[in-house]
């Protein structure tokens, strides 16, 4: 089924996501996507995230899809120029992938792989235009196609950048070149992602506010550091900081919920990013009444 | 030496609507001897101009428009005529237009696709870089190139990447080039061309010139001889 489909038919969608493993053993992701699957709309799969090498989305996507799991197979432009990538596409919709979140990906260097070039030959825009030409029937050099894709085209947002501005207008671009549903890097500050979506509501098209579970003070300093974007308020922390080790689960899953029902008014989703807690998300959805 | 190609005429019109006049820019080093930036190369842009309805309130050929401190200096004397033009249209390397970019506080619009760069990076070497792209994107990023100064080599905005302006890749020391596009866009008044300038792609194929033909004298004549009509 279509994000797409849900969003019009009036649906708050709930995704989350599971990543491929390091390796051909797929029966963590195929456990984790296991305990997730009877609770949310669909599944998102990364693209070697973080520029790790690994199984591919593809693949993984198709294994999901044939368990019955709807999964949003991620595609970054970093490991493959626009053959490859519109090649993939094609591939994917004859492995019954429907949905697709479109993104430019890390960069090589934040990776395993140091050495290896950095492709970028398309980036996140121009990939949604080369997809949303497929899905009309041609290639990117106007080719027809024999048999063509009908995807729902989705793509990321940073609300939390700073500046604000240039993320606003590279969204737009996205909406622009087809971008059907937008999925956000981690929000925090409810308040902050209300502003954010004062500025994104005209652009007409529905934003799932991205939502990490907090497993410590120590993980939440680590992104405010190290990951663009992502800024967990210092009320936050000092609420994790305070909570004993074996009360955190419980603790992470009452943020998760809070910001959840925080945010679920002024958007039309939640993707949930467990990161290896894929077991309580379940516990969040209840507590966030979903 | 550094080989260019003029951009067909109406590419160069198209970055100027909504303007009534600019000042032509050339270069007599290496554009000259490509036929795109000295006196002959000015002389025809400006008739093309001028036949497109565009003023041209004057020009200047300097050599280098790769020395920027020999560019400000240059521009100088101009300064009445700059004062009645919308903006600069520069026609030299992609170096030189970056380079008049930052230096001048009037839009830059680049006349040239650079096709290769002989090895070197201007006669005057600063921190402009260009890639030999043949299909200068520096009309649409404020006169700096998302190719060299982009990490990603993104030419349809930033990443989500940046924090505070700084790239991921060497946030001590390198700043996100779609940060300084952003912030000299905000500044002239251009925001709009981020939102207005259709999708973007990178055509490879215009970065491999003909082994026979690159890198020689013979390859600028032959363009010149077109006319700056392209390969």
């Amino acid at each position: 089924m279509k994000l797409t489909k849900l969003f019009e038919q009036g649906k708050f969608v709930v995704t989350s996501e599971v990543a491929p493993p390091k390796g051909t053993d797929l029966t963590e992701m195929l456990e984790d996507a296991e305990r997730l699957r009877s609770r949310v709309d669909a599944i998102n799969i990364t693209d070697q995230q973080s520029s790790v090498m690994r199984l591919g989305s593809l693949v993984a996507s198709h294994q999901l899809k044939s368990r019955g799991v709807e999964p949003v197979f991620q595609l970054t432009c970093r490991d493959r120029n626009r053959i490859a990538l519109q090649s993939d596409l094609l591939s994917a919709w004859a492995a019954g992938i429907e949905n697709v979140l479109c993104l430019t990906g890390d960069h090589v260097c934040l990776g395993d792989s140091l050495g290896a070039k950095p492709v970028f030959d398309l980036d996140s825009v121009s990939l949604l235009a080369a997809a949303r030409g497929l899905n009309g029937g041609v290639d990117m050099e106007g080719n027809d196609l024999a048999g063509r894709t009908d995807f729902a085209l989705g793509a990321v947002v940073t609300p939390g950048a700073d500046p604000v501005e240039p993320q606003l207008l590279k969204m737009e671009r996205k909406a622009g070149a087809g971008a059907a549903f937008f999925q956000t890097q981690a929000v925090f500050d409810a308040e902050a992602f209300a502003q954010f979506m004062e500025r994104a509501r005209p652009l007409g098209v529905p934003v799932m506010a991205g939502i990490i579970l907090l497993k410590s003070a120590g993980m939440a300093r680590f992104m405010n550091e190290n990951i663009a974007g992502v800024d967990v308020p210092s009320e936050l922390i000092e609420e994790m900081a305070a909570t004993a080790k074996e009360d955190r689960p419980a603790k992470s899953v009452e943020i998760a919920a809070r910001v959840v029902r925080a945010v679920r008014d002024v958007c039309q989703g939640v993707h949930i990013m467990p990161l290896g807690w894929e077991a309580h998300v379940p516990a969040v959805l209840d507590a966030a009444g979903l | 030496m550094l080989l260019t190609e003029r951009k067909p005429i109406d590419e160069i019109v198209g970055f100027l609507s909504g303007e009534q006049a600019v000042f032509l820019l050339g270069c007599d080093g290496c554009a000259a001897a490509s036929g795109t930036g000295g006196e002959a190369g000015l002389r025809d842009l400006a008739t093309e101009l001028k036949g497109h309805g565009i003023d041209v309130a004057g020009s200047a050929v300097i050599d280098f428009l790769c020395q920027k401190s020999l560019v400000r200096a240059a521009l100088r004397p101009h300064a009445p005529a700059l004062e009645r033009a919308d903006s600069l249209v520069v026609s030299t390397c992609g170096i030189g237009i970056q380079a008049t970019a930052t230096v001048s506080d009037r839009p830059v619009h680049p006349a040239c696709n650079t096709i290769s760069l002989g090895g070197i990076r201007g006669e005057w070497q600063g921190e402009e870089r260009c890639n030999e792209c043949g299909q200068c994107f520096l009309e649409f990023t404020g006169g700096i190139c998302p190719l060299t100064a982009c990490a990603k080599g993104l030419v349809n905005g930033p990443c989500g990447g940046s924090t505070d302006g700084r790239c991921e890749v060497e946030p001590d020391v390198r700043r996100c080039a779609w940060d300084a596009i952003y912030e000299r866009l905000e500044r002239q008044g251009r925001l709009d061309l981020l939102r207005t300038t259709p999708v973007q792609i990178k055509d490879h194929a215009r970065m491999r010139p003909p082994e026979e033909l690159r890198g020689t004298k013979r390859w600028a004549i032959d363009i010149a001889e077109r006319e700056g009509g392209g390969r």
